[in-house]
């Protein structure tokens, strides 16, 4: 709780964000009027049954998708109001984002997986290596970087995805379960090697998990039920903590 | 920028060979098909005006009748001309090298136990020098053999070969219906012309011999013309036209009943044609092109999930829009002109293999190369670009969410 710095500027504000999937009798409410703050520096652990909007959310944050009503601010700029490529350049240059499925490219070793947010930010080709090779090593997967996704288990391709996101030592990471398919050893490991990079680099990290262990970790828990977010769940795992 | 996309291309084209060689086939066979139907097209009309020149370019064919009827074709009804007209536009025209009268039919010459049907030619020593014909052994006839139709001949290679087979025929004597006579040379082989008829299948005799022993009248049914080098044969043509008409004695107004043809008319008849063929195969195989282009169109589908998650991968990483969908343009570039240059390679082998076999010259035309190139571009921006701009413009959640 250290980390946080609570009288600076919030990162990230949702002002009741909604989200509608298809519409009349098919409609899905997958948000329903979301209200959120994110302080710079926070370690916040998303939880919830499944189908209640997490990943949804996550996506909004991330700025892949954009919400059906409502505001999401990020570092006081109003992301609505950006075009199809300030959102890319956000991305780009902010965001680290760990997908549920991974989404590796196929046929792609590790270490090319890992270096194309590099790439994208025109780092130098010799540094992308170092970088790229560094990230591996971080998750654990030192010596598998000529390896494909194909040619990896699940465990090993969520990690690869994990070194994808913080190659770039984003602002703020989103991590949509990040050791879903982890056995508990190895989820620890990520869990330390996320909080070190959420102390030391001040990174802010938003992390959907279905595990009180993993959400221990954190800083914070917010908890989704239904497309809202349940207020009563957040205070119950406060006095807990 | 551009560089790295050159190589992120060719890396994700190596990447997904089969995918890869797949696509470019269809531009592979297509390119070849367009360039291998029109070069030998363009080499077969090129052996055509070839064999048309070695008739004799400055040749002109006086026949009676009216109109071409192709090679030999003669009416009935007109009348024949004497060796008196030949004589005459010798004499009355200026810019005449020489002056061939001929006439021939088809009938059975024998030698021992062979025999052979072949055409049997009455004419003069300058029939040979109009048409381009040499002596391969023996000799021409002599002025005085001519006038008094003496029974000589001369044989075609292929009467030769079938008559005498490896014996040398001069000297010995050769049947045609009741005319007996003797053999004093032979001629080189010209071939086959284009039109597939064997040049060689003949027996020169003197005009006089011919007319008395096997015709049995004067008549004459063609006369060979050659213009001397320099002298335009549009001139020569039409003083042996005024000349002729004045000589049948046809009234102002009626119709010529003879008609003078330049080979040259001729040539470009036969050269038309297949120049209409060329345009036809070359029609045909644009259409296998094309088919091509749809067989990278279905790769391209096929594999639209798979590239639709990568464009939102990308896209989800920071990617901008214009960034993904260079390098798709690239790698759609980089694929089809490498698949138009396989094919233009294997076209053009294959043409120069088939005009060889042909025994017609390989002639390529750098502009069908050029065009065959930009044209498998254009496909491959075509059907390897435009799907994926359809996936770029999708929010990138949308594209990862492509099953
Ligand atoms: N593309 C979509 N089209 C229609 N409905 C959708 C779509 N994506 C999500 N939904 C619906 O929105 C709701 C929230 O989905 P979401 O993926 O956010 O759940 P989640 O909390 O991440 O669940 P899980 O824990 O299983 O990952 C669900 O009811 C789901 O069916
Ligand atoms: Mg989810």
């Amino acid at each position: 709780m250290n980390s946080i710095v609570y009288n600076s500027q919030p990162l990230i504000v949702f002002k009741k964000v909604s989200k509608v999937y298809g519409r009349g009798g098919a409609a899905v409410h997958a948000l329903r009027g979301v209200d959120l703050t994110i302080m710079p520096g926070e370690f916040v652990a998303v939880m919830g049954p499944s189908g209640s909007g997490k990943s949804t959310c996550m996506n909004i944050l991330g700025c892949l998708d954009t919400p059906t009503s409502g505001d999401y601010v990020f570092e006081g700029i109003y992301v609505g109001n950006l075009s199809r490529d300030q959102r890319a350049l956000l991305r780009r240059h902010y965001l680290g984002f760990i997908f549920q499925g991974f989404n590796l490219l196929h046929r792609t070793s590790a270490l090319e997986n890992v270096e194309l947010p590099l790439i994208y930010r025109g780092t130098p080709l010799e540094e992308r290596r170092r970088r790229g090779l560094a990230a591996l090593a971080a998750v654990g997967l030192a010596g598998w970087e000529s390896h494909t996704p194909g040619e990896l288990s699940g465990g090993q391709q969520q990690r690869v995805a994990i070194a994808r996101a913080i190659v770039t030592e984003p602002k703020v990471l989103l991590a949509d379960e990040p050791t879903g398919n982890l056995d508990s050893e190895r989820s620890r490991e990520i869990m330390e090697l996320l909080t070190t990079f959420n102390r030391e680099n001040h990174i802010t990290i938003l992390m959907v998990t279905h595990e009180a262990d993993m959400a221990a970790y954190s800083g914070r828990q917010i908890c989704f039920r239904d497309g809202r977010i349940d207020e009563n769940q957040m205070v119950k795992s406060r006095v807990a903590l | 920028m551009i560089w790295e996309t050159f190589m992120l291309a060719q890396r994700e084209i190596r990447r997904n060979m089969l995918r890869s060689s797949l696509t470019i086939l269809g531009i592979v066979i297509g390119v070849a098909a367009v360039i291998t139907m029109v070069t030998l097209g363009n080499s077969a009309t090129a052996q055509v005006s070839a064999d048309i020149a070695k008739l004799g370019s400055n040749l002109l064919q006086v026949r009676p009748g009216q109109g071409f009827h192709g090679p030999g074709g003669v009416r009935s009804a007109a009348r024949m001309f004497t060796q008196a007209d030949a004589e005459a536009i010798l004499a009355q025209i200026s810019g005449i090298a020489a002056v061939a009268p001929a006439s021939s039919r088809t009938t059975q010459a024998i030698y021992g136990n062979e025999n052979r049907s072949t055409t049997v030619m009455g004419s003069t020593n300058d029939f040979l020098a109009v048409r381009n014909w040499t002596l391969a052994t023996g000799r021409l006839f002599t002025e005085s053999e001519m006038r008094s139709g003496k029974a000589l001949c001369i044989l075609g290679a292929t009467v030769q070969k079938e008559l005498f087979g490896g014996q040398n025929p001069i000297g010995n004597a050769v049947r045609l219906q009741k005319l007996t006579c003797q053999v004093i040379g032979t001629l080189e082989s010209k071939g086959q012309s284009s039109f597939g008829t064997d040049q060689d299948d003949f027996v020169l005799l003197p005009l006089r011999t011919f007319q008395r022993r096997i015709q049995g009248d004067n008549d004459v049914s063609v006369i060979y013309v050659s213009a001397r080098e320099g002298f335009s044969t549009e001139k020569v043509q039409r003083n042996i036209e005024s000349l002729m008409r004045e000589r049948r004695k046809i009234p102002r107004g009626k119709e010529d009943d003879f008609n003078v043809r330049d080979m040259k008319e001729i040539m470009n008849t036969l050269t038309g044609t297949t120049r209409v063929l060329t345009t036809l195969l070359a029609a045909v195989a644009a259409v296998s092109l094309l088919v091509g282009g749809i067989g990278i169109m279905n790769i391209m589908l096929v594999s639209v999930t798979e590239r639709t998650r990568e464009i939102g991968i990308r896209l989800a990483i920071g990617a901008l829009e214009k960034e993904v969908l260079l390098q798709f343009l690239v790698e759609a570039l980089v694929l089809s002109s490498f698949g138009g240059v396989v094919g233009i390679i294997l076209g053009l082998g294959t043409a120069a293999i088939g005009a060889n076999a042909l025994g017609a010259p390989f002639i390529w035309s750098p502009g069908l190369v050029a065009l065959s190139f930009f044209f498998s571009g254009a496909v491959g921006v075509f059907f390897g670009y435009f799907p994926a701009r359809k996936a770029a413009r999708l929010d990138p959640i949308e594209a990862l969410r492509h099953e």
